[in-house]
């Protein structure tokens, strides 16, 4: 137990708890041990959280003769994780997140509470920076004639965007999302303004069908290879090599950027690879349902003749994603195609923060910015 | 020419008293090509240099020139590009030369067998880093003959412009920036032959340039630690020495492996740290440093010029 439980047993009236509250932030971290708290009138409160290889669901004990429930987790330092409390009273369950913790985290589904460890730093160069120049986010329409449908695409163009110039280019998938949750538009402003990395064009493309589509399809491939990418290249001032190409993505998104790659080798010289949904078996059936089919199936034959995909690879994954073991099991797979391959590893799960929060290195590996060519 | 070498200028300037310093009274004129886009937002430099000054404006002047004529930043592109692949296939080989050279600074064997297996290693880095500086030596040849610059029409006007400005400047001072950027600016415009005797004052990526070598370095960067690597020859209107402005920030100064290996590699040239308030004065022959001026030494320390 940490040191705030004995002081929580003790808590017997209102007002101490309320003395208790008092001035803390929630939840209690101490050293490496993290104890979340709730007050309020219920049945049971239970903790939800995506820490994959603990339970998922763990109860909150009651103060005895109080409306205070907490309960305790290890917590190595520097994780990062996110989580609801479950709140049961009066036959009524729901999911809430966390009343004492103002820290939130958004993605598609809604908001989670968050809790960091001693040691998580939030990235500075994620917030927006007043010095740093914004560059433009434009929406592009586009016809598709591989899907037969109308897509948005939103294309970032950095500060001092000029026609007579050449950039390197980078594709994202779920590029809305990495707008809305990792913060992608503020990233880019200030990597750029740090030179950290080039002053680049970002085409944030977005699904339709996510599932099918990233689903390692042939026809993502081909669309991202015959059509969006000539439709960029004569639209903005390109550079227009292999290695000036990088293409992104997380989850299936990652799947997506790693089965484009294969299959058109030598389009997109550096991949960015976050949490990648890289579900594969090495005999019999998989156990992740049946939106894993075409994946399995991909990184199956991929594994048997993986080829050479790009020339870089940034790979990431956090150590509390049950993916975790899938993308340390590719990591001599990689290494063994010739791609130069960085792998790193975070206390984090399966989230956009996570995903934020490895931009930088991810970005900066791939494309070094001109850091070693400014001495201002 | 007289060179004058400065630390950073845009929080502690002393270009001025520099100026000063060297007698010069008239115009001076400005290069801040360095700067790129922001060329021309140089106000604080004109406070800090006084006086009259003014601006060669080679990064403007440059891109109207690509606009006439397209063929001339077509084939600086194609340049650009191929640099890139000898540069990539230069840091190949360097990464290998340079780790084995500093696993050899902490080896367990005897000493003597290890210096001797160290000044072998350091000796590759060192003709390494030759052979990078004759390849690129051979790209810009090519494309200079290709490019033509002194006899090429677009640039004829704005070279005369600038050649004019210049000849009725008393100094010449020169900003830093982006070094790549500075440096194709000038010998683009033939700067180095239009100084003649008048001093020139440089600072940052401008110090840089002017050398015989430039050696691009941060031990820090985001994507993880690297090594120093020559980019390619300078201008040449200073010889004997590699500035590292920004040194105190840019540089592990406490690292006495990586800074061994740094004055090592660049021997007989002098290291000097370039850090707000330096100055190193060279008269064509030899080097002048001001007192508390620095240098980076063999033995991994950082120690004031004697």
């Amino acid at each position: 137990m940490t040191a705030a439980s004995p002081s929580l047993r003790a808590l017997r009236t209102s007002e101490e708890v309320d003395a208790f509250l008092d001035g803390k932030s929630f939840p209690l971290v101490d050293g490496d041990r993290v104890t979340f708290v709730f007050r309020g009138e219920a049945d049971t409160v239970a903790l939800r959280h995506w820490i994959f290889g603990l339970t998922s669901r763990q109860e909150l004990e009651r103060v005895e003769g109080t409306d205070l429930w907490f309960t305790t987790l290890d917590l190595p330092r520097e994780s990062r994780v996110e989580y609801k409390l479950e709140v049961t009273h009066g036959g009524d369950t729901r999911w809430i997140l966390d009343p004492l913790n103002p820290h939130r985290a958004h993605d598609p589904f809604g908001a989670n509470s968050v809790c960091h460890s001693d040691g998580y730093v939030f990235p500075e160069w994620a917030q927006e920076d007043p010095d740093a120049r914004p560059g433009d986010v434009e929406s592009l329409r586009f016809h598709s004639t591989t899907f037969h449908d109308e897509r948005t695409i939103r294309v970032y163009l950095p500060a001092r965007f000029r026609r007579r110039a050449r950039y390197p280019l980078l594709v994202a998938h779920d590029g809305d999302d990495y707008l809305r949750f990792s913060g992608m538009k503020a990233v880019l402003d200030n990597l750029i303004h740090r030179l950290e990395i080039p002053p680049m064009i970002v085409a944030l493309t977005n699904p339709i069908d996510r599932l099918t589509e990233y689903a390692a399809s042939e026809r993502h491939a081909a669309f991202l290879v015959d059509e969006l990418l000539p439709h960029l290249e004569s639209t903005f001032p390109l550079i227009g090599t292999p290695s000036t190409r990088g293409l992104m993505g997380a989850s299936f998104g990652a799947v997506a950027t790693l089965s484009t790659a294969w299959r058109r080798p030598d389009v997109f010289g550096k991949l960015l690879l976050q949490s990648g949904s890289f579900g594969f078996t090495d005999i019999g059936d998989h156990q992740r349902g049946p939106a894993f089919d075409p994946v399995v199936e991909f990184m199956n034959a991929f594994r048997a003749d993986p080829g050479r995909p790009a020339s870089k690879a940034f790979v990431s994954c956090g150590v509390y994603e049950s993916l975790i073991y899938e993308n340390r099991s590719m990591l001599p797979m990689f290494q063994s195609t010739g791609m130069e391959v960085r792998y790193v590893e975070a206390r984090d799960g399966h989230n956009w923060e996570n995903w934020r929060d490895r931009l930088r290195e991810g970005l900066s590996w791939l494309f070094p910015g001109p850091l070693w060519m400014v001495y201002e | 020419m007289p060179v004058t070498l400065l630390g950073p200028q845009r929080h502690s300037p002393t270009v001025q008293q520099t100026l000063h310093s060297l007698g010069v009274r008239g115009p001076v004129a400005a290069i801040t090509a360095g700067w790129e886009e922001r060329e021309l937002e140089d106000d604080e430099l004109e406070a800090h240099l006084g006086g009259v000054t003014r601006n060669l404006e080679l990064w403007e002047r440059c891109d109207r020139v690509f606009d006439a004529d397209p063929d001339l930043r077509e084939t600086l592109w194609r340049r650009h590009d191929r640099l890139v692949e000898v540069r990539r296939l230069y840091r190949l080989r360097l990464n290998h030369a340079m780790d084995a050279a500093r696993e050899l600074l902490d080896r367990p064997e005897d000493p003597d067998l290890v210096a001797a297996e160290f000044e072998g290693a350091i000796d590759a880095v060192r003709r390494l880093d030759r052979e990078h500086l004759d390849r690129v030596a051979e790209v810009n040849e090519a494309f200079e003959a290709e490019i033509d610059a002194p006899n090429r029409p677009s640039l004829a006007g704005p070279r005369k412009e600038v050649a004019e400005i210049l000849g009725d400047s008393a100094a010449l001072a020169i900003a830093g920036g982006h070094v790549a950027v500075l440096l194709n600016r000038l010998r683009l415009f033939g700067i180095a032959d239009l100084v003649g005797d008048r001093p020139v004052i440089a600072w940052s990526g401008g110090a840089m340039v002017l050398g015989e070598r430039i050696v691009l370095f941060h031990d820090s960067p985001p994507q993880g630690r690297g090594h120093a690597e020559v980019l390619e020859a300078g201008l040449g209107l200073h010889r004997g020495a590699v500035p590292f402005p920004h040194a105190r920030r840019r540089l592990l100064l406490d690292d006495r492996e990586r800074v061994t290996l740094l004055a090592r590699r660049l021997e007989p040239l002098l290291a000097i740290p370039m850090d707000e308030g330096a100055r190193a004065d060279w008269n064509g022959a030899e080097w002048w440093l001001a007192p508390g001026a620095r240098l980076l030494e063999a033995d991994g320390s950082v120690r004031a010029a004697s």
